[in-house]
């Protein structure tokens, strides 16, 4: 066991992961001889040399496209998306054909490949550095869409997405890269090596894609949660007071949907979390897979916090983010509702 | 800006000439006169100062986020602007401060946005990246890279539907030229003869990647070959080349010809944004550049190799611009912060 940071989890289920298949290419815009923006692939194009972890010029289209081609024909291209605020350019590439080649094949074809890509908030990034994707993603039939909440989890769901048939979209929330970051942005920031989800094992593990894990046990009430939001979720619920169970996600498509019936049939009540924009964001899709599965355990509705339906502020960071305050208050009204 | 009376609009006449990209050749820099000399080295002297005061408020925590320095490459904004006429546009990227100085926005405003500041260009909403002025026709400031190519593109389609014979200058980076958007840009704007001339800022490196590690043709001039748009490649580091390259593609386009690709060779003295650890050059590489081709020193040696200004001329002249500066951040220390309102406006409903 070894405390690592995030990025020192993630470089180091790349690296677990070249060392045991000479199939996986590890690629993006910065990755190889600068060991990408965030150091998460730093080392690796040393170790494996240049045509197993390289540079690519800045087409993200190119880089989406080519990564399909190369699965196609038995590869395990990890490709690293620098930003998710500049996925666009390829979404094309993962929604027309990517998360389709497997069935318009009949089989015949899949494209086993990973995008990583950090995403997320509270670092100041503006409309260009901070966005929640998630949604254009779980909304496309044929991707799965994993996103982590720690190292622990990150290095296991990553060495399950790189062995994976079929292709992951693998969200980073950049604001946990470094530590627990729980909402409260004018208080240090805890690094991973105090936090118990630090500790993660050396070589080779895996967490299995489709399952979400309980984080703090509650009967009160069911907040569903993924990314940095989980810590936000799990702070709210010691301020207030509230006996909430926190359940991180960890994969948004396929959803771990037992999981999240078995707890709100048990509290009652749920409030679903996230920082990407409220319209047609994941949070819909999770309040009405509760109403559907859970309705008459319901004793109040499912409540929803998110970003507001703006773009991502320079300026405004905090009042956008739905930091501990925000996630409290829903707290509180979903216990009187 | 340089102010001249609008001509008649053009009209396209251009047949197309395949021999063209090959046998054009950079024109010789220009002969500057002194008051040329003088109002290019102020301009530049500007944008060196202001973004020397943005890299401080960025290390005082005044500046969040990204902010990425122009150092290194003043001439080239400051030598096309010069080409300019009334109602030209420029778009360009996210290195963008010296962009909006050189087209008279103010330096106040623009210091004010990179600290999200009410009295921002964009009221605190856009940040270093994103400012826009109607007024001086700058068009922004956009943080994907290559964007702003396709919008510079349908910019000169507007101005040939409108019928005048303004240009819009399209600046991107050496790294935004691999984008695909680009060579569909190129290809439209050839195929519809549009005036507008894309200006490659080719600074030696896209973040921590060198030219030659993401480019298959590091001839950038080359790059619209194959769309029959002529190139040529340009001394960035010296303002009168860059003129005189200026002159040449903007009357090119004023005629209807359409396209044109400048290639304009210079070099970023800073890191890409403030948390560059600049891994991937040598001190020594960085030092050369300043002390053989720094832009606004050839200049300042030409004027006063020619009598044109003594050393004491020059320093008021620096201490004018320092003013300048000095005014731009206080205010944009000073300036309240938006209204949390502000998060709701300018929103599509
Ligand atoms: C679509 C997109 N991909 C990646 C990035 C991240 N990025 C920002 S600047 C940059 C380098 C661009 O280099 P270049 O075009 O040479 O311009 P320079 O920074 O040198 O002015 C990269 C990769 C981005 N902003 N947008
Ligand atoms: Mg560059």
């Amino acid at each position: 066991m070894t405390r690592r940071t995030m990025i020192e989890a993630i470089r180091d289920a790349i690296d677990v992961s070249m060392d045991r298949d000479e199939k996986v290419v590890v690629f993006g815009e910065d990755v190889g001889f600068f060991g990408g923006v965030f150091r998460c692939t730093e080392g690796l194009q040393k170790k494996y040399g240049t045509h197993r972890c390289f540079d690519t010029p800045i087409s993200e289209t190119g880089i989406v496209g080519v990564a399909i081609g190369m699965g196609a024909y038995g590869l395990r291209p990890v490709a690293e998306i620098q930003f998710a605020d500049y996925v666009y350019p390829g979404y094309d590439q993962i929604v027309s054909e990517a998360a389709r080649l497997r069935h318009r094949s009949a089989g015949d074809f899949t494209a086993p490949l990973v995008i990583r890509m950090p995403c997320g908030g509270g670092i100041f990034g503006g409309q260009t550095h901070s966005q929640s994707p998630e949604a254009l993603f779980t909304h496309v039939a044929g991707l799965k869409t994993v996103i982590p909440s720690n190292p622990y989890d990150a290095k296991g769901l990553l060495i399950s997405a790189i062995e994976d048939d079929d292709p992951i979209i693998f969200l980073e929330p950049k604001r946990l890269y470094n530590g627990p970051f729980n909402g409260h942005h004018d208080q240090p920031v805890v690094p991973w090596s105090k936090h118990d989800l630090g500790e993660t094992p050396d070589g080779h593990y895996t967490v299995p894609i489709g399952k979400a894990a309980v984080r703090r046990e509650g009967s009160a009430l069911t907040v569903l949660a993924y990314g940095t939001m989980v810590h936000v979720a799990l702070t709210a619920a010691e301020e207030t007071g509230i006996d909430a169970e926190v359940i991180d996600l960890r994969t948004l498509v396929p959803l771990d949907v037992e999981t999240i019936v078995a707890s709100v049939s048990k509290t009652g009540r749920c409030v679903v979390v996230h920082e990407a924009t409220r319209t047609s964001g994941f949070g819909a899709e999770l309040a009405a897979q509760v109403q559907e599965r859970c309705f008459y355990h319901l004793e109040a509705p499912v409540l929803r916090v998110t970003g507001w339906d703006t773009p991502y502020p320079h300026a405004q960071e905090w009042n956008y983010f739905p930091g501990p305050d925000r996630v409290g208050r829903a707290l509180k009204q979903a216990m009187e509702g | 800006m340089a102010t001249a009376a609008r001509k008649a609009p053009a009209k396209s006449k251009a047949k197309s000439d395949t021999k063209l990209s090959s046998a054009l050749s950079a024109p010789a820099p220009l002969d500057f006169d002194k008051s040329q000399e003088l109002d290019a080295y102020r301009g530049m002297l500007l944008i060196r100062r202001f973004e020397e005061k943005a890299g401080q408020l960025y290390g005082m925590g005044f500046i969040g986020g990204f902010c990425h320095l122009y150092i290194g490459q003043e001439a080239v904004v400051t030598g096309l602007e010069m080409s300019l006429k009334d109602g030209d546009q420029m778009i360009t990227a996210y290195r963008d401060h010296g962009h909006m100085l050189a087209m008279d926005m103010s330096p106040r405003g623009v210091m004010a946005e990179l600290t999200g500041r009410r009295g921002g260009y964009s009221k605190g909403k856009g940040g270093s990246m994103h400012m826009f002025s109607k007024e001086k026709n700058f068009y922004g400031g956009h943080g994907i890279v290559g964007a702003q190519v396709s919008l510079g593109t349908g910019l000169a389609f507007a101005n040939r539907y409108r019928e005048n014979d303004n240009v819009c200058l399209t600046f991107f980076g050496d790294g935004a030229a691999n984008q695909g958007q680009v060579y569909e840009s190129f290809n439209m704007a050839a195929l519809w003869k549009l005036p507008v001339i894309y200006v490659i800022e080719n600074n030696r490196y896209a973040m921590g990647t060198a030219v030659s590690r993401a480019s298959a043709e590091t001839d950038f001039s080359h790059r619209g070959l194959s769309f029959k748009i002529p190139g040529i490649q340009v001394d960035g580091m010296d303002v009168r080349a860059v003129k005189a390259a200026g002159d040449m593609a903007v009357e090119w386009c004023r005629s209807g010809q359409g396209p044109m690709i400048l290639e304009m060779q210079t070099y970023r003295y800073r890191g890409h944004s403030m948390s560059d650890p600049a891994k991937y050059r040598s001190k020594d590489e960085v030092q050369k550049m300043r002390s053989e081709h720094d832009p606004i020193e050839q200049v300042k040696a030409r004027l006063i190799e020619k009598n044109w200004a003594s050393e004491d001329e020059l320093k008021a002249i620096d201490k004018e611009v320092r003013d300048i500066v000095a005014d731009a951040a206080d205010f944009a220390q000073t300036d309240p912060e938006p209204d949390a309102s502000e998060l709701w406006t300018d929103i599509v409903h």
